[in-house]
């Protein structure tokens, strides 16, 4: 008994008595020091926190073995046991660095990131429309960004050297055919998605990941929106179109879906702004689109998305081999598509994202020569004009479907893996003046499978290493891809990255059914880039290099169009990029820069040897600036782009030699186009506002500068012809409303 | 003498009993008298592990979390750095997810911590990111005011955003003062139900209330 009173009596004794200081410093693994850090003794309220030099101090009454303890965010926790006695503690303490999504390097070689949350981007879909010389559409805004060519007269992206086949275009992971609206003659067609329906968008110029394949130069990589924030409708009304929708969240905001419905008819438009063409069937579009979005989960969520468009067009052109004669095209179309994505996290790190979507396309195609008074000419005796009487019917059916599965290992290490299937039929039927029908059907099976990973070494170096495989049924041939980049962080958060990959193509489907057998054309991808991203500004320059081999070469095949012949194709690019952008050093401006210098040459399709191909050109520079002016309500656009002329051929088959030879060659004026618009907001700030309204006015070329893209040849060669845009400037006038969802935080923010 | 140990030992316990609430109440009381100033020197971090030591130690508290969360989120507010700004905001809402499973459910007081970790993960990146977190924090401030509409500091919050927000846009000076003065309304009725309870904000209240003389 006695003995336990002293026990007891010790065990009083001890609480509270003499205090024990324990101190000493606190290092990262690299020995910096760290200042902040909390230091506690476990199941005690007794600690403190590091000072600006590392330093720590703090007293206890505890006694004996206590678990001491430091932790930060960012860094892994330290525990060490300390037997406190009598005398003050030193205890030294090195804290190991976290490898974090926050700190941790981003492998960037090649790609613009647009979206990412949690990063400052480069840019989001309000930049999209906001870009004046974008006019709304996704792949005009890009064409701002380095690496792209201000090609005008054709549809698509020109990156780096490549043609516009060679970019590929993905909406949440599974490619999308047919992006643009079908082909005009010497006319760049728009993308046939609106921004708004998109989250995020990355551009990638080159060294991308190998989960894409079947693109030889770039991907553009599209994610759509998830549930929307509340029930809306939207109308917009412009002198060129009218729309209504609906976007419908269900009351317990697990799902939504939407409607929307578009009508639009240049007639009033034509009728302000002179156009080069003669219009017999002014531009109609009907348009319409629906999707529903499912959480399936608290992880996941499954999206569809549908439209279908059908467009109406009819002009007449002066024909380039005769005086007073005039081609009329016609081109009727009808489009389909359908897109299904389902993404979650199937546990234990695993996550699984898959999609399938699937499209169809038919365009009808005629073509009639005709006189000064619009009557058709039908000629037989010579073919050179009798040909220009024609009809042609393609039908299209084409299906991607794509599943990856993503295991997270160690730190924010992680591996892919998955495989694609792409089906395309095509069938075209082309009848000849004469009435003679040419089917042709190309059909294409191609799979694939692919698997890359992710290591991260520590938050400054980073690798991602992958490899992709591909079966082409139609080329009965293989191919395997390696695709490398490594990232390195610098202490002050610049970062250098180097990629490097292969890329292989089908041939492209316009020079199909070919004479010969033929095999993929390749690309080899050499890439360093240096950036620096704030929030406020991004810097960005890139190097690169790049190798084509097994292009395809073009010999004359049936009617008189171009034919794959062989693969005895090849050409290289390379060159140097800059991107700054910045948001803070003008109050209330945001603008960017690029820079891109390239120099390629090729020999492909009839070219008779290596050329600088005619749809590149040196140097191309764009400037972009948007002015938020608070008193006015009103967002101020401009955006000036400039580019060196391109070269131009008349490239010909010359039967002397029995070999393609050039007759003519030149350069075009360099090219220059200053567009402003203007976004009125009147409803912003009115809290008691139902509907919000944006007033939006553009016009393009403001100077009127004279662009000329390329030059038409006649088949003599004697004349030749610019192409230049339908009208010298473009104005747009519209005006969107939307009813039950208040965008005034919104516009705030994006201004703040 | 059997006796005598045994009344030792029983006043030992309840002693011991007694000072350890007491010195959780006092280490509270101490702290939470530091978190103002402490704040406004920007050392809202160092408060902050204080709080969360205490809470460690108690493990059946709440409210030593909420002000670790509360000290927390307010240094990631005046963060410059936008990675550390984040990390913050996420240590902050470590920290309220800790209180709220010991409290048991959410309350007022806690999704007005939630609105401020929202509003500082906006800030970091306000243009790409405010569709993901603006309604998130003026979902918020609505739920904290549904669940306590005697609290003043959803009121407050608001009363803020309002002031800092441009005049074309429906905020500023003019705009906030009703929020303002509703807040003042409210803080002048409210009785925090312990003396460690959430009672702050008297002092940006003042300081934004002296703006309007």
């Amino acid at each position: 008994m006695y003995k336990f009173s002293v026990l007891l009596f010790v065990l009083i004794s001890t609480t509270g008595r003499s205090q024990v200081r324990i101190s000493g410093k606190i290092v990262d693994n690299h020995n910096k020091i760290l200042r902040g850090i909390s230091i506690s003794i476990q199941n005690s309220y007794d600690g403190t926190t590091s000072d600006s030099l590392g330093t720590y101090s703090f007293t206890t009454a505890e006694k004996g073995v206590h678990l001491l303890q430091a932790s930060s965010s960012g860094y892994k926790s330290f525990e060490q046991n300390i037997n406190i006695g009598e005398a003050p503690l030193n205890v030294n303490i090195s804290l190991k660095e976290e490898i974090t999504e926050l700190k941790a390097v981003v492998i960037s070689a090649g790609t613009f990131e647009a979206s990412d949350q949690k990063r400052a981007s480069a840019l989001n879909p309000i930049d999209i429309v906001t870009t004046a010389s974008a006019n709304g559409d996704i792949t005009n805004a890009i064409k701002t960004l380095p690496g792209t060519q201000q090609v005008g007269e054709s549809e698509g992206l020109f990156v780096r050297g490549g043609t516009a086949a060679e970019t590929r275009i993905y909406i949440d992971g599974t490619l999308v055919n047919k992006f643009f609206y079908s082909s005009e003659p010497d006319l760049a067609t728009r993308g046939r998605f609106n921004p708004f329906l998109f989250k995020g968008t990355i551009f990638s110029s080159g060294g991308y990941s190998a989960l894409y394949g079947q693109a030889l130069s770039s991907v553009l990589l599209l994610e759509s929106i998830d549930l929307p924030e509340k029930t809306s409708a939207n109308f917009g009304i412009s002198y060129l179109a009218l729309n209504a929708g609906i976007q419908k969240l269900s009351k317990n905001k697990k799902s939504s879906w939407g409607v929307t419905y578009s009508y639009t008819n240049l007639a009033l438009v034509y009728n302000l702004i002179k156009q080069k063409f003669d219009y017999f069937r002014v531009p109609v579009l009907h348009e319409g689109d629906a999707n529903f979005r499912i959480k399936t989960s608290a992880t996941g969520m499954l999206k569809y998305f549908g439209s279908f468009s059908t467009t109406n067009i009819g002009f007449r052109n002066q024909d380039v081999d005769s005086l007073n004669m005039k081609n009329a095209f016609g081109l009727k179309n009808l489009y389909m598509y359908h897109n299904l994505s389902w993404k979650e996290k199937i546990g234990h790190g695993w996550k699984l994202s898959a999609g399938a979507s699937y499209s169809t396309n038919r365009d009808d195609i005629s073509n009639e020569y005709q006189d000064a008074d619009d009557r058709k000419q039908a000629i037989t005796n010579d073919p050179l004009y009798a040909n220009k009487n024609f009809t042609l019917v393609n039908k299209g059916q084409y299906a991607n479907a794509k599943v990856v599965f993503e295991k997270r290992l160690f730190n924010l290490s992680a591996a892919r893996f998955g495989t694609e299937y792409n089906y395309s039929n095509e069938k075209t039927t082309y009848t000849q003046y004469d009435g003679t029908l040419y089917p042709g059907t190309v059909k294409e099976n191609i799979v694939a499978a692919f698997a890359e990973t992710d290591v991260y070494l520590t938050n400054d170096i980073a690798a991602k290493i992958g490899g992709r495989a591909e079966h082409s049924e139609m080329l009965d041939k293989w191919n395997i891809a390696p695709r490398i980049s490594v990232a390195y962080k610098f202490p002050d958060n610049s970062q250098f990255s180097l990629a490097y990959g292969i890329f292989y193509q089908d041939p492209e489907r316009k020079y199909l059914p070919a004479i010969n057998a033929l095999h993929f054309a390749s690309a080899m991808h050499y890439i360093a880039q240096y950036q620096v991203i704030s929030k406020d500004h991004t810097f960005r320059t890139e190097l690169f290099y790049k190798k084509y081999n097994d292009l395809i070469k073009t010999g004359l095949g049936n009617y008189s169009t171009f034919t794959a012949i062989n693969n005895k194709g090849f050409g290289d690019a390379k060159g140097i990029e800059f991107f700054w952008r910045d948001k803070k050093t003008i109050k209330n401006v945001d603008y960017w820069i690029s820079y891109s210098y390239l120099d390629t040459k090729r020999d492909f399709l009839n070219y008779p040897f290596a050329l600088a191909p005619s749809f590149a050109t040196k140097h191309t520079a764009s400037l972009v600036v948007k002015k938020f002016v608070t008193r006015l309500k009103t967002q101020f656009n401009g955006s000036y782009t400039f580019a060196t002329g391109r070269p131009y051929y008349n490239i010909n088959y010359d039967n002397n030699t029995n070999a393609y030879k050039i007759f003519d060659q030149g350069h075009t004026k360099s090219f220059n186009d200053l567009s402003l618009s203007v976004n009125y907001l009147p409803s912003i700030g009115n809290a008691k506002a139902r509907s919000f309204t944006v007033f939006v006015l553009s016009l393009s070329n403001v100077l009127g500068f004279n662009k000329v893209y390329t030059y038409n040849y006649s088949a003599n060669g004697k004349n030749k012809v610019a192409v230049t845009p339908p009208s010298k400037r473009f104005l747009y006038l519209g005006c969107f409303i939307s009813l039950g969802i208040d965008r005034t935080q919104d516009e705030i923010n994006n201004h703040l | 003498m059997k006796r005598l140990v045994l009344f030792a030992v029983a006043i030992c316990c309840a002693s011991v009993a007694f000072t350890q609430s007491d010195k959780y109440v006092n280490a509270m009381k101490t702290n939470i008298t530091l978190l103002d100033s402490m704040m406004s020197k920007g050392n809202g971090e160092d408060v902050a592990n204080s709080f969360e030591r205490i809470g460690d130690a108690e493990k059946t508290q709440w409210l030593p979390y909420y002000y670790a969360a509360l000290g927390t989120v307010s240094q990631a507010y005046i963060e410059k750095d936008n990675s550390k700004k984040d990390a913050l905001a996420e240590k902050a809402q470590q920290l309220i997810d800790k209180a709220e499973a010991i409290l048991g459910k959410e309350s007022s007081e806690t999704d007005v911590i939630k609105s401020m970790i929202a509003t500082a993960h906006m800030m970091v990146d306000p243009q790409s990111r405010y569709m993901t977190y603006g309604p998130a924090s003026a979902n918020l401030i609505e739920k904290s005011k549904s669940l306590d509409s005697t609290n003043p500091r959803p009121v407050l919050l608001q009363a803020q955003g309002k002031f800092f927000t441009p005049e074309a846009f429906g905020g500023g000076k003019a705009a906030a003062k009703e929020y303002f003065d509703k807040a003042n309304a409210l803080n002048e009725k409210f009785k925090p139900e312990t003396e460690l309870s959430p009672n702050w904000g008297k002092n940006s209240l003042q300081y934004f209330l002296s703006q309007y003389k």
